[in-house]
């Protein structure tokens, strides 16, 4: 079971590091769009700087986890579905996005305060709430990423079924991470709302994990 | 006659809550007035929706345990049926709402738990759509129908609680609680407000399933 799951990982990391376009190709996505935030608004005042960068990351997996399943030819799913289980195979995915999405997530952090001012009171407190935050959009995303590949039109229905999915976490995090811009909070609320954060993380992934065997098998 | 006894049930439980809460006395509150009798109609609409959307899941995981098209049908139907109630109730809470809150939509929390719901349920039918292969449809909209429907309850059960809103209820309380309700009130609103519209959603859905189930004679081999 791990060593199934370890080997799929290590394939798509290896995939990764051969063919680095894709991985080149949303660190651009993410470089360019941050940057033409910067050229549209250049020091926005906290809470929008909290809002766009939260849309920014939403954005970015759209981008960095849709092609995890894209990339999956039909022939290598086929060869995927001999040798290993569905199960294996989806935490392999969830695990991979994570990785690559915590990676996008803070380098973007870091464009986000070269480049559009640094309004940020807690730095260490808000890089964790990014990290929470963007493993509960891998998570959300990569389930979404594989009901899409089913259908045709991969990265708009990813879109259309994602938003709305994601807009209850999306609201969590936002508010959770004005802790980080210099907000107060009631004693124990936003322990709370962390601690929800990671129940929903783990309901996607038991949900991924029962659900996925059946979108598997063609 | 034996068959049909919930649908006479229904109608009987319907017109009482209609006549019920058009006539009957309800508590004299400021800003409310008599808008208060909207409860009968605004709140059934969401009960109605979770029924009617939770038989839609129970039919999915039918459909993904035993693949039957039957059971798709059946849970997309339940959907739509839903998804009906579900505008019915935004509908009737931002009229109710532009006379109690002054404004049709005020961003509450509840609201936008509603309008997630409805987003979902708009995708889904979009997702069924756009697979025109029929058992890959059933299969990948089962899915979908299930993960949407597991993180909606979140959305609409949980955050609610942690944030304020306008509704009452909230802030640590539930949604609705049974006691908080006048007495006149309560005699109509739980024992015939909420199981009518259910069942009144039931019936508009198994009238879609006939339908359906006609339409795709060919596909179902009954």
């Amino acid at each position: 079971m791990y060593k199934h799951v370890v080997t799929l990982l290590k394939k798509d990391l290896l995939l990764e590091l051969r063919q680095q376009y894709t991985f080149y190709g949303v660190l651009l996505y993410v470089a360019s769009s941050i940057f033409v935030l910067y050229l549209a608004i250049q020091q926005p005042e906290s809470d929008v700087w909290n809002g766009l960068f939260w849309i920014i990351q939403l954005f970015i997996c759209v981008n960095a986890v849709a092609k995890s399943f894209l990339q999956e030819t039909k022939g290598r799913m086929l060869y995927f579905y001999a040798i290993a289980g569905a199960q294996q195979f989806i935490i392999a995915k969830l695990l991979y996005n994570t990785f690559i999405m915590l990676l996008m997530s803070l380098i973007s952090l870091v464009l986000f305060r070269a480049l559009l001012g640094n309004p940020l009171v807690n730095f260490w407190q808000f890089t964790g709430i990014v990290c929470i935050g963007s493993v509960s959009l891998s998570l959300v995303f990569t389930m979404l990423a594989a009901i899409a590949a089913k259908a045709q039109q991969q990265a708009s229905l990813m879109a259309i079924m994602g938003f709305p999915i994601i807009i209850p976490q999306l609201l969590l995090l936002m508010r959770i991470s004005k802790a980080g811009l210099g907000e107060a909070f009631q004693a124990g609320a936003l322990a709370d709302m962390v601690w929800l954060l990671c129940g929903l993380d783990a309901l996607v992934m038991i949900m991924a994990i029962i659900l996925f065997p059946f979108l598997w098998k063609d | 006659m034996k068959r049909s006894w919930w649908k006479i049930l229904c109608i009987v439980l319907l017109i009482y809550a209609l006549l019920g809460g058009l006539l009957m006395g309800v508590p004299r509150k400021a800003i409310l007035n008599e808008t208060i009798r909207n409860i009968y109609f605004h709140v059934p609409m969401w009960f109605g929706m979770m029924a009617l959307c939770g038989c839609s899941v129970y039919h999915s995981i039918r459909f993904l345990r035993n693949p039957d098209l039957l059971s798709d049908i059946k849970a997309a139907s339940y959907a739509s049926t839903g998804m009906l109630y579900g505008i019915l109730g935004i509908v009737t809470g931002a009229i109710w709402a532009n006379y109690t809150w002054g404004k049709p939509w005020s961003n509450d929390i509840k609201q936008i738990g509603a309008a997630i719901a409805l987003l979902i349920y708009a995708a889904y039918f979009v997702l069924r759509n756009s697979i025109t292969d029929i058992d890959k449809r059933a299969r990948v909209g089962a899915v979908y129908n299930i993960f949407a429907f597991v993180m909606l309850l979140p959305a609409l059960w949980i955050i609610p609680r942690m944030m304020e809103s306008l509704h009452p209820g909230g802030m640590g309380n539930p949604g609705a609680d049974p006691r908080d309700m006048d007495t006149r009130m309560r005699m109509i609103f739980w024992p015939a407000a909420v199981p009518g519209f259910i069942l009144l959603g039931i019936w508009i859905s198994t009238i879609i399933i006939r339908f359906r189930k006609i339409e795709d004679k060919n596909l179902l081999h009954v």
